[in-house]
């Protein structure tokens, strides 16, 4: 080996190979880089004794700290349900209108409710609650089941029309293309545009249409009605929208909006929390008006 | 000879033309046209051809022909790459870009796949058939083994990438990242990493040099380990042998673990073996200098290629997979640390001796800006697998930013080296037509990678801090769209990068073009023993 050549400008020998030109030197593992890829090794050791990480037959070692991801995260659950339980049962016990009444309460309640709107609710109703087509705005005061801290929370545990829990609201407004002919249906959408500019719900033949087809649901001065959903049509606030042609669909088809049983995916405490934040975005009624 | 090609083109052309007309969905149906137009077209070649004197082919020198093919095949897919890499970036910032009109074919769904693989396997992966070609024939003193077998390769490797691709386009996936080609394509890239084995393999067994270079060790883990990557992860059951569709051998958690187990090693044994095979051969051509340490490069490789193929895991940490594979995983990740960095720290002292070369000439520089890039992710990807901080970082643009800076910056800039040192070589000329212009091409790609890398971080760190953040109470404060409402800034930047990455690409286009356009004839000698 030592009469290997020396390299000229480090005068370091090479391993007397060469190919197409290139040569190696013979130097030695950097110290460093030894001395840091044994110290991985050795943290490697110390560190499957102490977490699990070696596989046996059917198991494998659970470390010797008794670590595992599943009990970090049931750790942080727990540590944080004992440090809400006592505000968390009473804003369960405590009758929903009068949560107010109760500052700290009501401050608590707010600040849950809105992570659980972040959490659950804004992949539809918009993370700043303002809705989007066929979702409604939560912000103003029209509500089409009742705007009341019990009525929404009602909506929240039960939901809107799925199949899910028996005792979800529903109505289903009927599909009037196969009731009406074509003309009619345009008819009755230039009258309900009309009556959300005022227009006088009972007037000329869209009138007569409206009181005979509509009037039981949505009331004979388009006031909607709570009880089956039915939207109030005369304040220009539209789900779906205003527009001749999405107001021709609307009636020709009808809607079917549907929203899921949360009181099965939450627990009763996030449930009337998140109907105390969404009261108080800005429409929330007292009481349901008569 | 003739007569049983013959035979075999025309039995392609209509088994295709059978499979085109029973295909059951459109991305079938158009990759069984195109095989039969190709088989066809080929047919009526080989047909004029039979029976008429050969051309004799003077098998005396190197066989460069399929590596000057691969030459510019890497810088068209490169571009094709970066440029939709480009356009997802700033789909992302603004989702407006997802045309209505191109709904279905060309949204984000459709082309991220499209540029993860025509930058990994059509930019990368002709970069590495093309250097490997090159660099097993140097150094073994021998022409390529097989004839035109080493033709077959390059055409079977594009053909596969262009039905890989298209058929993204057209809704063909198996929806496994960086596995997304579905069956038949993945048979048909089998047959061509055989054939590319046989190549190479019988290249160093037929070499004059006693011993095999350190650049051929590499390449070699490269091919073999890829092939049993890409079967395992492939393991699936066509619906039917008329129809794209097929259904994976694996389910649940298993196939997560293969999944990643095969992704990671993408990274490891394509992007990071293969291209460290490039390292050992043009860091030191380019540089004129020795290897600077035949010992590192032995006990590097080595512990390389055994850690890395068990660090898959920590792609899975906090999920369905248990524990312990979550924390192997992590052990071997960051216990690859070293070894990794053996390669920068061979490839860097290399130019022990020719330090003022990175200041007098633009390619050393960028393989020195490669080796530092790689240095830097490979840090980067050992802490990223720890798993406190993979519970912040993971499924976060920081993920995107280390991919990237380990894929501009490694693989991109030792490519770019690589071409700016092949493209003078294969065509006959001294050195390229404009060095000026790889000194700019340096300077714009650096600064792009640099946009990204660091708009990736900040996004990414900022959207983990906001995902986890909670209130006194333990309440969550943002919600998701919050999150991506508050990237859109660094989106632009990133897009930005993205834009400077691409024009330099274009730069290093045209300067190879004017170089190849002045080519004068070459046939390289095989060293006369």
């Amino acid at each position: 080996m030592s009469q290997n050549k020396k390299d000229d400008v480090t005068g370091v020998e090479t391993t007397g190979h060469e190919w197409d030109g290139i040569e190696e030197l013979n130097n030695p593992l950097p110290r460093w880089w030894l001395w840091t890829f044994y110290a991985t090794i050795a943290w490697g050791v110390v560190y499957t004794i102490l977490f699990p990480a070696w596989p046996l037959v059917n198991s494998a070692t659970a470390g010797v700290l008794n670590w595992s991801t599943r009990g970090q995260v049931a750790e942080r659950i727990a540590a944080v349900d004992e440090a809400r339980a006592g505000i968390e049962a009473r804003l369960v016990e405590t009758d929903l209108a009068a949560i107010p009444e109760d500052e700290e309460l009501h401050s608590y309640a707010v600040n849950a409710g809105a992570a659980v709107f972040r959490t659950h609710c804004s992949q539809c109703h918009g993370s700043g609650a303002q809705g989007a087509k066929g979702y409604p705005n939560l912000l103003d005061d029209a509500w089409l089941w009742g705007g009341a801290r019990d009525e929404i929370a009602y909506t929240v545990r039960h939901g809107i029309r799925n199949e899910d829990d028996p005792d979800a609201r529903y109505s289903q407004m009927p599909a009037f293309g196969d009731i009406l002919a074509d003309e009619e249906i345009a008819t009755l959408v230039d009258h309900v545009q009309g009556m959300a500019q005022g227009g006088d719900p009972a007037a000329g033949p869209g009138g007569e249409l409206y009181q005979a087809n509509c009037a039981a649901c949505h009331g004979e001065t388009g006031a909607g009605m709570r009880e089956v959903g039915a939207p109030n049509l005369t304040d220009a606030i539209w789900l779906y929208g205003g527009d001749t042609e999405t107001l021709t669909e609307t009636i020709t088809n009808a809607r079917f909006g549907v929203m899921p049983a949360w009181g099965l995916r939450l627990d009763e405490a996030d449930v009337r929390a998140v109907a105390t934040y969404v009261h108080q975005l800005g429409g929330g009624e007292e009481t349901a008006p008569e | 000879m003739d007569y049983v090609k013959l035979i075999v083109l025309g039995i392609v052309t209509l088994v295709a033309a059978i499979a085109a007309n029973w295909a059951r969905d459109l991305a079938y149906n158009v990759h069984a046209l195109m095989i039969m137009v190709i088989a066809g077209a080929m047919f009526l070649w080989q047909l004029r051809q039979t029976d008429e004197p050969k051309r004799v082919v003077d098998t005396s020198g190197y066989m460069d022909g399929p590596v000057r093919a691969g030459v510019i095949a890497t810088a068209f897919w490169g571009i094709a790459g970066f440029l939709v890499g480009t356009f997802i970036a700033f789909q992302l910032a603004f989702p407006e870009l997802n045309f209505d009109w191109s709904e279905g074919y060309l949204n984000f769904g459709r082309l991220r796949p499209l540029h993860t693989s025509a930058v990994i396997f059509a930019f990368g992966g002709n970069a590495l058939i093309a250097t490997s070609l090159y660099v097993v024939q140097r150094t073994s003193g021998a022409r390529l083994w097989g004839g035109n077998l080493a033709w077959f390769v390059f055409w079977g490797y594009n053909l596969f990438i262009v039905l890989a691709a298209t058929g993204y386009l057209l809704g063909a996936t198996q929806s496994k990242e960086y596995a997304e080609p579905e069956w038949y394509v993945d048979i048909w890239l089998t047959i061509v990493w055989v054939a590319y084995l046989a190549v190479f393999l019988g290249t160093i067994i037929k070499r004059k040099e006693p011993h095999i270079y350190v650049a051929n060790w590499f390449y070699l883990a490269f091919i073999v380990t890829v092939a049993m990557l890409h079967v395992m992860n492939n393991l699936s059951l066509p619906v039917s042998i008329w129809g794209s569709r097929s259904v994976q051998v694996f389910a649940g958690v298993q196939d997560a673990m293969v999944q990643w187990w095969y992704g990671h090693n993408a990274v490891g044994f394509f992007l990071t073996a293969g291209f460290l095979g490039m390292m050992y051969y043009f860091v030191p051509k380019q540089a004129g200098r020795p290897i600077y340490s035949y010992k590192l490069s032995i006990i590097h490789f080595w512990a390389l290629i055994f850690l890395y193929i068990w660090a898959g895991p920590h792609h899975l940490h906090y999920t369905a997979l248990p524990d312990w594979a979550s924390t192997l995983g992590m052990v071997f990740s960051i216990i690859l640390w070293m070894p990794s960095w053996g390669g920068m720290i061979n490839g860097l002292m290399t130019l022990e001796g020719a330090w003022d070369k990175i200041r007098t000439d633009p390619i050393i520089r960028m393989f020195v800006a490669s080796l530092a890039f790689y240095g830097m992710s490979t840090f980067e990807g050992p802490m990223m697998s720890i798993r406190a901080v993979n519970s912040l970082s993971h499924y976060t643009d920081w993920t995107i930013g280390h991919v990237h800076s380990g894929a501009l910056g490694w693989n991109g800039l030792i490519t770019f080296g690589c071409l700016y040192f092949l493209t003078p070589k294969l065509w006959g000329r001294t050195q390229m037509h404009s060095v000026r212009a790889i000194n700019l091409h340096f300077w714009l790609a650096t600064v792009g990678i640099v946009l990204y890398a660091a708009s990736m971080w900040v996004t990414g760190i900022m959207e983990g801090l906001m995902w986890r953040e909670v209130d006194a109470n333990g309440f969550l404060v943002n919600s998701f769209a919050d999150t991506v409402s508050a990237k859109f800034p660094m989106y632009v930047v990133r897009g930005l990068g993205g834009i400077l990455y691409l024009t330099g690409g274009l730069v290093m286009v045209w300067n190879m073009w004017m170089t190849i356009r002045a080519a004068r004839p070459v046939t390289a000698q095989v060293p006369a023993e």
